[in-house]
């Protein structure tokens, strides 16, 4: 008998197949959404005139709407314009965002690296204050820190993370002085590395610390459940120093289910993202849904809600390849 | 040695005085939760009515006043009473959110229940409509729904539904799915029953626990939505006392120092969520405790 008869295909073939599969079925979440978001639009009271005129809207001549009327398409059937749509944004023609002044494929590309930027710091921090709190509070379980850490975590669930940002500005910013409460930069400065920097710490904190509470509980408790596996209990019997026994053999297996639970952890990273841009003037496409939604910018509403449903599906596919590479008893393609 | 049988681990404590001291916190927990709350509503529904001016009163003789005897929680930046003001944002953020939870179980049982019970092609096609929501962040689909249609309440509570009523029906459909397999469902149909009757005599009533208890799990969360949209200026219309209005206010306020305008209305808010958590996570325990995990919200 073959020891590897649970996998019968090599891995890289298995995980490949994984990846493809999951494309093919994110397609049709996507264009399900698309459809949504277009017939919301469609069949809401506002009209896509007013976006195209603005205010002139109401100096124009009756002739010169109808015009522009007929120059758009306004008047086509539902699904003609929806075809026209998804046909441009299949060919890279986003439309255009009246809230910012240009194409919606410029605003992308100016403010999707500051997201980015302010999100991945965010989950790293997120993930390092999980890790730590994680580890020391189910190693000393029961203990006052796991207590104090517990409790704080649980508290935290119920804690919106805009009213975190206010109480990490009044304490830091108007409190202490120590840190800038808005932008990226001061006033019109350069974007320079070390400027950056300082205005990214509160934001980034905040959103991290805002994410954490339920991943050092998950943590903790996948620690708590491999801390009583047989191969942990064989370790400390061999008298293995502790410290090699929690990260050498326990941690190991916590991590697992951990890195899983950080990918399908994205919709909550960008509703925290939308509010802490918001609290921060953060230049980000977050903030950015935020204004967009305020004047009623469709074009630009639309494919940021894509953008944001596309990036939960990666973070789900990224967190089965990660729990595919790192687990070999995990069938890849399954 | 006699022979063990595998029991729950809340079973075997039973008795034991671990197993009462957890019960023992377990139900101080459900009754802190039930009493603050009930303070929570009573203050909610009398302070607004009792205050001597209203809470939309403006007095700019009293502008950006701190805590004291005559203003409890302060003044805002039109000289409007805080703590007036901030239940009566409460009382709106409760009502929304009670209206949300009745929305969402309906929405849920109806869809869990249909996608249970007919299984076959309807059941996949629901549950791919389930995922294809949960695949959107809820805020996102929120901010989407409610800046077509801005300033209503009604948007509000749309969008609120729309994005919850997902967990009720997760819900519903594997306790439907368990209970058609259940001796007497079969005998119902065997004896000749309609489809329609064995779902509204058996099925439905035997689900009606199940939905009440992901009704009370869904209330933090639409109080956290609704709040979180009327911050971002998207929500309830201005003029509405609102937590999420009364903070996008107090975000100009924090900068001039004006502490009091932040940390009583988020304070509020905090502690209503808690205690409503509080209690459904108890109410949880008690009642499914097999379903811990998938009713995590």
């Amino acid at each position: 008998m073959s020891a590897r008869t649970h996998a019968t295909t090599p891995r890289g073939e298995a995980i490949a197949r994984l990846v493809a599969r999951r494309l093919a079925m994110a397609i049709p979440v996507l264009i399900v959404i698309a459809g949504g978001v277009f017939l919301l639009g469609a069949a809401s009271p506002f009209d896509p005139i007013h976006q195209y005129y603005g205010v002139d809207v109401f100096s124009a001549g009756e002739q010169q709407l109808e015009q522009t009327r007929e120059q758009l398409g306004l008047d086509d059937p539902v699904h003609v314009q929806f075809g026209r749509w998804i046909g441009g944004l299949l060919t890279g023609d986003l439309g255009t965002s009246r809230v910012f002044h240009q194409p919606v494929a410029d605003v992308l590309a100016e403010r999707l690296p500051w997201t980015l930027l302010l999100a991945g710091t965010g989950i790293v921090v997120a993930a390092l204050l999980a890790l730590v709190l994680g580890i020391v509070t189910a190693w000393r379980q029961g203990g006052w820190l796991d207590r104090t850490v517990t409790a704080i975590g649980q508290g935290m669930e119920g804690l919106p993370s805009f009213v975190l940002a206010f109480v990490a500005i009044l304490v830091f910013s108007v409190g202490l002085g120590w840190l800038p409460v808005a932008g990226v930069t001061d006033g019109d400065a350069e974007a320079t590395f070390g400027q950056v920097a300082r205005h990214l710490v509160l934001p980034a904190l905040v959103l991290g610390a805002s994410q954490s509470p339920w991943l050092v509980l998950h943590l903790r408790q996948s620690l708590l459940t491999s801390l009583a596996d047989d191969h942990v209990i064989g370790a400390r019997a061999r008298g293995l120093p502790e410290r090699l026994v929690v990260t050498g053999h326990a941690l190991p297996t916590a991590l697992l289910p951990f890195l899983n639970v950080l990918g399908t952890r994205v919709p909550e990273l960008v509703t925290g993202a939308v509010l802490v841009e918001t609290v921060f003037s953060w230049p980000g496409v977050a903030s950015a849904m935020v204004e967009a939604g305020l004047a009623v910018d469709y074009p630009l509403l639309a494919v940021l809600a894509l953008l944001a449903t596309a990036a939960v599906l990666l973070g789900s596919l990224l967190a089965d390849i990660a729990t595919a590479l790192t687990d070999p008893r995990v069938r890849a393609d399954g | 040695m006699a022979e063990q049988t595998w029991r729950p681990a809340a079973r075997r404590r039973a008795g034991t005085p671990r197993g009462r001291a957890v019960e023992g916190r377990a139900h101080a927990r459900l009754v802190v939760g039930v009493a603050v709350l009930a303070v929570l509503v009573v203050a909610a529904v009398v302070v607004p009515w009792l205050a001597p001016s209203g809470e939309q009163f403006f007095d700019y003789t009293q502008v950006r006043q701190g805590p004291s005897g005559e203003h409890l929680f302060g003044t805002d930046q039109a000289g409007r009473d805080l703590f007036a003001r901030s239940l009566a944002g409460l009382r709106i953020s409760l009502i929304v959110a009670v209206i949300c939870a009745l929305g969402s179980i309906t929405l849920g049982t109806l869809i869990g229940a249909v996608a249970g019970f007919l299984g076959g092609w309807p059941d996949r096609l629901l549950m791919r409509l389930l995922d294809t929501v949960n695949a959107v962040p809820h805020l996102l689909l929120g901010i989407v729904i409610v800046a077509l249609y801005r300033g209503s309440m009604t948007a509000v509570i749309v969008s609120i539904v729309v994005t919850h009523w997902t967990t009720v029906a997760r819900i519903v459909r594997g306790e439907v799915l368990s209970l058609r397999q259940q001796p007497f469902v079969d005998a119902a149909i065997s004896g000749g029953a309609s489809q329609l009757h064995v779902v509204r005599r058996h099925v439905l009533p035997a689900v009606v626990p199940q939905a009440a208890l992901s009704a009370v799990l869904v209330l933090p969360h639409a109080v956290w939505h609704e709040t979180a949209l009327s911050f971002l200026g998207l929500g309830l219309p201005p003029h509405m006392a609102s937590i999420g209005n009364i903070l996008s206010d107090a975000r100009s306020e924090l900068l001039l120092g004006g502490w009091w305008v932040v940390v009583f209305p988020s304070a509020l808010l905090v502690v209503t969520t808690l205690a409503t958590a509080g209690i459904a996570g108890t109410l949880r325990d008690r009642l499914v405790p097999r379903r811990r995990s998938e009713l995590a919200l």
